[in-house]
């Protein structure tokens, strides 16, 4: 049986992929994640991971070679963040399109320029629509299981999509708690080995990557995207499966004190457990506030947050990101899509704060929900507020 | 090595890995030189395109003309992808989930997707020593995308980029040196070829497969369509730049040079250049400079394959 740990987030991932039987690990040094990949070296390197380490020199490279990996057949892993993510852009929408289950823990990371170490959502935000599965985790124990959960997700025959693992930067990733980390013998039970279906080899011939005309393109991403919207299932079922063997639970979208709220914040990431706090402290002071978390940021899953929302009056919207000269958060925006056509639907304030690796405290988001509040009560000439700011 | 030419489909491998049927141009010099290369090779093998004519010539949904396993993911990362496919072979191999110890893994791209947005990727692949082949199909520019330069089009050469005109000579600079820098990454291998010496191209692929760590072949491919020369000229261009000392046939196998084939004496450059279109513009001032400048890099490479005699 497995026992508690007090270990540093990145560490516990970096154990847990290694749990994983990982084949191939190919990556690059970019803070906030060079803890990943630097344990995972040390594992390879004391023979306690039977894996090929592959130290690429950029970020481009470490995605492509996944590709190669994943392709061959190997069971793949690596780690990035920030202008790493970036840099992988074009390689991210290849992984997905061609179905290559590739599994990537992202350190969150503001983007530059000022150039920022420091975490934000800027960089999975601008990775939206590149077709991955995108997991967000608020502690070291989801970041772990996640992980975990990752791997059978991507990997599943109906699936064979990529996993982005979100664990923000510093604020998660450097943080020591205490882990459960499952031992190996576990992880076997859940997590069958790597099977890709049509691996390149040379007993059957298969060409993976030609190029389509017009007459086959669209046919060809409309697969893509039933692929991944059908991928929905296959997580729940996933996630349920190992709460059955492990006893934690996940959902796509996880709800705190929202029984009988009138005002509901949205925050993804470790912020929330800050925002749970803020949500206790004002429930202390009689108000009925609550809030919710989206953990499963694609699929979207849209029917869980209108369930979530449904009968609050109003819904702060908390992103770590700008969509710059556009509608503010992106999460804030597709929020307000999803329930825009319902016929009852709560009022949408957007927030938008933290930004590299700014803290935002208890006492900030009781600010915020109130100041919420008041925004939907009596309006704002902003499409969306920008918290802490010094103007 | 002219005088075999009768002799030459008895003495090459008849195995066939690209299927007729693709749709290179006529007289494409890659095509010609990828059918070549993929003799020696054999079915043990995997192959990493980059994006480029070579790729979509013979790719195109739901067709492939390959009878070997195929990957073309994106342009610039070939020789990464190609690290990566080794990687998990040799990891899959080590436990006992692959069973083929000797599957060849080989990238081919062309000249811009390797001397220029590639290089980066193939030196990283090249440095970290992964047992793989890459082939450079070099025709001296952007074809696929509409005959722009790159840094492997020769000084002079009329590209759309580069284009001759009242300012302009037209390429402004010397082509990049690409098995010179292959050759600083201090691998087992490296060769340039050129399918008009097809014997000779063939022999040199089999070594670079059968090298234990990275070989690098860079491939001369006449391109009627981007130089502007007749259809039915690519093979002799081909001898023509090899026998004017624009493109010098050699190994270098463990930082040592060979000459595979020394002319007896240079043949003047305007046998070479006057066919194409693409030099058409050039002054006979021009043509002496580029010639003089030909010389000078040929005797320099013949020099260091006498002194490491």
């Amino acid at each position: 049986m497995a026992k508690r740990v007090g270990i540093e987030t990145s560490l516990a991932v970096s154990e847990v992929a290694a749990a994983c039987d990982v084949d191939v690990v190919a990556a690059y040094p970019i803070t906030p994640q060079t803890h990943i990949v630097e344990h995972l070296a040390d594992l390879v390197a004391n023979g306690e991971l039977d894996a090929e380490y592959i130290p690429v020199e950029s970020e481009h490279s470490a995605m492509s070679a996944c590709l190669g990996s994943v392709a061959a057949g190997a069971r793949t892993f690596t780690a990035t963040a920030g202008q790493g993510l970036e840099l992988m852009h074009e390689v991210l929408f290849v992984a997905s399109a061609m179905r290559l289950p590739v599994i990537m823990a992202v350190a969150n990371r503001a983007v530059s320029s000022p150039l920022s170490v420091w975490g934000d959502h800027s960089d999975v935000m601008a990775a939206r629509d590149v077709g991955w599965i995108q997991i967000f985790v608020e502690n070291g124990q989801e970041a772990v299981d996640n992980t975990i959960c990752a791997f059978k997700m991507g990997e599943d025959h109906n699936v064979l999509l990529p996993v982005m693992v979100n664990l923000d930067g510093f604020h998660l990733s450097h943080m020591i708690e205490p882990i459960i980390i499952p031992e190996k013998e576990e992880i076997r039970r859940f997590l069958p080995p790597f099977d890709y279906p049509l691996p390149l080899h040379p007993d059957k011939p298969v060409a993976m990557g030609d190029f389509a005309p017009p007459v086959i393109f669209t046919e060809a991403k409309w697969a893509q995207e039933v692929n991944l919207q059908k991928s929905y299932d296959t997580i729940l079922r996933i996630w349920k499966e190992f709460g059955d063997q492990f006893g934690r639970y996940y959902k796509p979208v996880e709800e705190y004190c929202t029984e009988g709220a009138d005002t509901l914040l949205l925050t993804m990431g470790s912020f929330s457990e800050t925002a749970m706090t803020a949500v206790d402290s004002l429930r202390e002071k009689g108000k009925k506030v609550g809030l919710i978390r989206i953990r499963l940021w694609r699929p979207f899953p849209f029917e869980e947050l209108r369930k979530a929302v449904d009968g609050t009056k109003t819904l702060i919207v908390f992103d770590r990101a700008i969509s710059t000269g556009g509608p503010g958060g992106p999460v804030a925006s597709e929020v307000k899509a999803a329930l825009y056509n319902l016929p009852r639907k709560p009022l949408v304030v957007g927030f938008v704060g933290g930004l590299g690796g700014r803290d935002v405290t208890r006492e900030g988001f009781e600010e915020i929900i109130l100041q919420g509040e008041e925004i939907a009560r009596n309006g704002s000439p902003n499409e969306y507020e920008i918290y802490g700011v010094r103007e | 090595m002219i005088g075999q030419s009768v002799y030459v489909p008895r003495l090459l491998p008849e195995l066939e890995s690209l299927a007729p049927g693709h749709r290179a141009c006529i007289g494409c010099g890659e095509v010609l030189a990828m059918r070549q290369a993929f003799k020696a090779i054999g079915r043990d093998a995997i192959v990493v395109n980059a994006t480029g004519c070579m790729e979509i010539i013979a790719s195109q949904l739901p067709y492939t003309s390959w009878r070997l396993p195929w990957i073309h993911t994106l342009f610039e990362n070939t020789a990464a992808v190609a690290s990566g496919v080794e990687a998990g072979l040799k990891a899959m191999y080590r436990k006992g989930r692959y069973s083929r110890p000797d599957t060849k893994i080989v990238a081919v791209a062309g000249d811009g997707g390797t001397v220029d947005i590639g290089l980066q990727a193939l030196s990283g692949a090249l440095e970290r020593g992964h047992n793989l082949l890459y082939i450079c199909f070099d025709n001296e520019g952007y074809m696929n995308t509409g005959i722009q330069r790159s840094s492997a089009t020769p000084y002079g050469a009329s590209t759309t980029t580069s284009p001759a005109g009242k300012e302009s000579i037209g390429q402004f600079s010397w082509k990049k040196d690409l098995p010179g820098i292959a050759v600083a990454h201090r691998i087992p291998y490296v060769a340039t070829a050129c399918p008009s010496y097809p014997v000779d191209l063939i022999e040199k692929v089999k070594k670079g497969v059968d090298t234990r760590g990275p070989a690098y072949i860079h491939i001369f491919s006449g391109c009627p369509t981007g130089w502007g020369c007749a259809t039915n000229l690519t093979v002799r261009l081909g001898r023509l730049a090899v026998e004017t000392g624009i493109f010098p046939l050699y190994e270098v196998e463990n930082g040592k040079y060979t000459m595979s084939y020394k002319p007896e004496k240079l043949r003047p450059i305007t046998d070479y250049m006057k066919p194409q279109r693409r030099f058409r513009h050039l002054t006979d001032d021009a043509v002496e400079m580029i010639e003089k400048r030909v010389a000078v890099e040929y005797y320099k490479l013949l020099e260091k394959a006498e002194c490491q005699k």
